[in-house]
């Protein structure tokens, strides 16, 4: 069946901005939104860019805007999105280097910010601290993120403050605060929760939620974080 | 022209984990053809093999080294595998230190299950995202440490010269920019050659660029006619299902109904080394015992229950559900074998430094490490969860023999005239018209190779795959990039990729069809059985006058002699 994709193009060394371009492709029912780009890219325009790696949902690469919302392109069936005009547009809110590419090295950058990494103040034991299937329960779902950017591009906090640190990095601050073998949860604290950047600045309109490939609770890490920063004396 | 005394290329398990062992000493930076949490490690499942006797107390270094040795079908160099065991335990604790999320049984010490090929259970794991938690937590301690990473820099080339390792060239997507690398010391952490078939479990960045240019560098390349093929890859998608799934006691099943591996491995059934599970895959749709007489047979995960399909494999439930409609917890998932993983690579010894010949000369300043490389621990079929093993062991290892030769290595000059040459080469790259398309070379030359040089191999398919591959090399030269833009230019990166494929799979089929045996992963139906009186020795091709070369060298072989290998 033929569709129509609706792709956001950008060539910065010769556009002054954005513009779209039309690709009708015959489509099988076992086609991804990767496989399109991929038809186009082979077979119509080789200058069309995007990031892609894994496709199996797990290196992150392609999350893009594809028909209103932010998905992976590598598990977005086309014939699942139940349209004949789909529009593909890079994520909203980072800055685009080429046609869906956009740059993420300010997304790195803030997460650096949460101290993304375990804090012991212990010397570790021979073998390996313990934790109980409980306590490793409690971070799993948050150990899943991919750091695709789909949750932080969606967040309308990030769309007028850039600086914003988005629910990606709490993400990750989260599943660190929450790790019981963790010791460094002060100073995670108060990583997150500076007034302009941290995680008041999340108003909870669940666009993060809504937009995780890998179905994470981001909201409730977040709102976690601050029960955790307002007990902490934070606010 | 950009100095450092390090350089890692790749950011996987084996570059994060030798950049994490340099950081704090040492002048390194990590360039990698995308984000380092984007690497392929990350889709690794099931788990990382180590004897710490939390399943079962009965399990011993012996046992592990002993099975890896069996699995690799003998042609593993002992010394090394004897390393890799040995090392594991420490290894992984270290990894838990770092704080990654590894399942846990009640007592809270790691949770460990069976896998394909062990005798014990082994696998320490996080539910089915192992390779994902370990490259996020390395990812992690590199952050932590201020690791240098050049990111989305495609290495083009590298600059050796009278035996001595001096830099690289790169392309910067974001600027557009070539950039020439200085360094001491060049550790190569590039990752496997799976996309040279077309149904892979591999990412679409695993095109073996290392490979290709180690060999173009006048270097050597080893055992690459050994390519693992998993045996559950997603039907028609060829995405990797974990083995995980019949460690935790999925069966496999063909039209009839039949779990067929009991005429093929009796003791251990779905659990026996994948290469024997492939090939028995194989065998029942050749035969017509496939789902619908179709091409593919059923993994069956139903009678685990959805509670544990959901707690110990939630990526492979949703990959499932969100390729092919199927719910794992109530339908069998449709399966076929698919590429999956690089036993060949880079030459090394145990100390991870690349080595020439036979003689095995050390070349100064190069180092390999990961599924790239080739030191040889797995021989002629790795076992499941032995290579995240082999990317953090030796990804460890090789960073402290940088360490150890960084006073002894200088930043030697590279010649302009090299640098000239490689770019010039990039320019007519870019010069005129494409008269070939680059994505149909590369589509005609997936489907060649796993049709041609797949599970089951013979010397009249062999011969056609070569005469394809010639003839895909001679069509190459008429392409050309299309897009004549700078900036995150991924038409220039897929040539180069392309160019790659077709480079080491000329040297795959080659070292096959030269290979008159069938030992592990390789199997030729015209010559079905092991033959160690003349084979037991790893394949080296080096290319002389544009040609490739064969050559051989014997395998390492310390405690174990070779045997029969029955499952």
């Amino acid at each position: 069946m033929k569709k129509v994709f609706r792709i956001m193009r950008f060539d910065p060394e010769r556009d002054s901005k954005p513009r779209y371009v039309e690709y009708e492709v015959d489509v099988n029912e076992e086609m991804t939104v990767l496989d399109v780009l991929h038809e186009i890219k082979a077979n119509m325009d080789g200058s069309l860019s995007f990031r892609r790696s894994c496709r199996s949902a797990i290196c992150g690469s392609c999350a893009m805007n594809i028909a209103g919302k932010n998905r992976l392109a590598c598990n977005t069936q086309v014939v699942e999105l139940k349209k004949d005009l789909i529009t593909i547009r890079p994520l909203n809110g980072f800055r685009i280097i080429k046609d869906l590419v956009v740059d993420f090295d300010s997304f790195f950058r803030k997460l650096e910010k949460v101290i993304p990494y375990i804090i012991n103040k212990t010397p570790p034991p021979e073998k390996e601290r313990l934790q109980s299937p409980e306590d490793f329960k409690k971070i799993e779902q948050f150990t899943m993120c991919i750091l695709c950017g789909s949750c932080t591009s969606s967040c309308p906090s990030l769309w007028f403050n850039s600086e914003y640190l988005g629910p990606s990095a709490f993400v990750k601050a989260y599943r660190f605060y929450a790790d019981s073998r963790d010791e460094g949860k002060a100073e995670r604290l108060e990583a997150v929760s500076d007034e302009s950047t941290g995680v008041w600045r999340c108003h909870v309109v669940f666009n993060c939620f809504s937009a995780c490939p890998k179905s994470i609770d981001t909201t409730y890490a977040i709102n976690q974080l601050k029960k955790a920063a307002i007990k902490g004396g934070k606010k | 022209m950009v100095e450092h005394d390090v350089i890692i290329v790749g950011a996987g398990l084996a570059g994060l984990r030798a950049a994490v062992e340099l950081a704090d000493t040492v002048d390194v930076a990590v360039i990698t053809k995308v984000y380092p949490t984007r690497s392929h490690s990350g889709a690794a499942q099931g788990g990382i093999a180590a004897v710490l006797k939390n399943a079962d107390p009965e399990d011993s270094l012996e046992s592990h080294m002993f099975d890896t040795v069996k699995g690799s079908d003998y042609l593993g160099d002992q010394d090394a595998i004897e390393i890799l065991i040995n090392e594991a335990p420490e290894n992984i604790y270290e990894l838990e230190h770092m704080g990654c999320p590894f399942s846990r049984f009640p007592d809270g010490k790691l949770a460990q299950r069976p896998f394909g090929g062990h005798s014990k259970p082994r696998a320490v794991f996080a539910a089915d995202i192992t390779g994902h938690a370990i490259l996020h937590t390395l990812y992690e301690q590199c952050v932590k440490k201020k690791v240098r990473f050049y990111s989305e820099f495609y290495m083009i080339s590298i600059f050796v010269r009278d035996g001595v390792m001096r830099g690289l060239m790169a392309y910067d997507l974001k600027t557009g920019r070539i950039e020439v690398f200085n360094t001491k010391a060049v550790l190569f952490a590039t990752g496997g050659y799976g996309r040279a078939f077309k149904i892979t479990s591999n990412a679409h960045a695993n095109t073996g660029d290392g490979l290709s240019v180690v060999l173009k560098a006048g270097l050597e390349i080893e055992d690459m006619e050994f390519v693992q093929f998993h045996p559950t890859g997603l039907y028609k998608h060829g995405i990797l299902l974990s083995e995980a799934c019949r460690g935790e006691g999925a069966y496999l099943l063909n039209d009839l109904g039949e779990r067929f591996m009991q005429r093929y491995a009796l003791k251990m059934m779905e659990l026996a080394p994948r290469d024997v599970v492939s090939r028995s895959i194989q065998q029942e749709i050749d035969e017509g015992r496939g789902i619908g007489k179709k091409d593919y047979v059923h993994l069956d995960l139903r009678h685990l229950g959805a509670e544990r399909i959901l707690e110990r494999l939630p990526q492979v439930y949703e990959i499932a559900r969100d390729y092919l409609g199927v719910d794992a917890t109530k339908e069998p998932v449709p399966i076929q074998p698919t590429a999956h993983y690089s036993m060949g690579g880079i030459p090394t010894d145990i100390y991870g430094r690349v080595i020439f010949g036979v003689d095995k000369q050390v070349i100064k300043g190069f180092y390999a490490a990961g599924e790239c490389a080739c030191v040889s621990v797995h021989g002629a079929n790795r076992l499941g969860t032995n290579s995240l093993l082999e990317a953090v062991v030796f990804g460890r290892r090789s960073a402290r023999t940088i360490k150890e030769d960084l006073s002894k290595l200088k930043r030697e000059p590279i010649p302009k005239e090299d640098i000239e040459k490689e770019k010039k080469f990039v320019d007519s790259l870019f010069d005129g018209e494409s008269k070939e398309n680059v994505a149909k070379i590369k589509a005609e030359l997936q489907e060649t190779m796993t049709k041609k040089c797949g599970v089951f191999r013979t010397e009249s398919e062999l011969k056609e795959a070569l005469e394809k591959i010639r003839e895909l090399q001679k069509r190459f030269k008429q392409v050309r990039i299309r897009d004549k833009g700078t900036v995150f230019n991924t038409d220039f990166v897929d040539v180069l990729e392309v160019s790659h494929l077709l480079d080491f799979s000329e040297v795959i089929v080659l070292g096959a069809l030269e290979r008159k045996e069938s030992r592990g992963a390789h199997y030729r139906k015209d010559y079905p059985k092991r033959d160690d009186a003349n084979w037991l020795k790893h394949t080296l091709a080096r290319r002389v006058d544009g040609e490739i070369k064969l050559y051989y060298k014997p395998v390492v072989i310390t405690k174990f002699q070779p045997m029969e290998r029955k499952y």
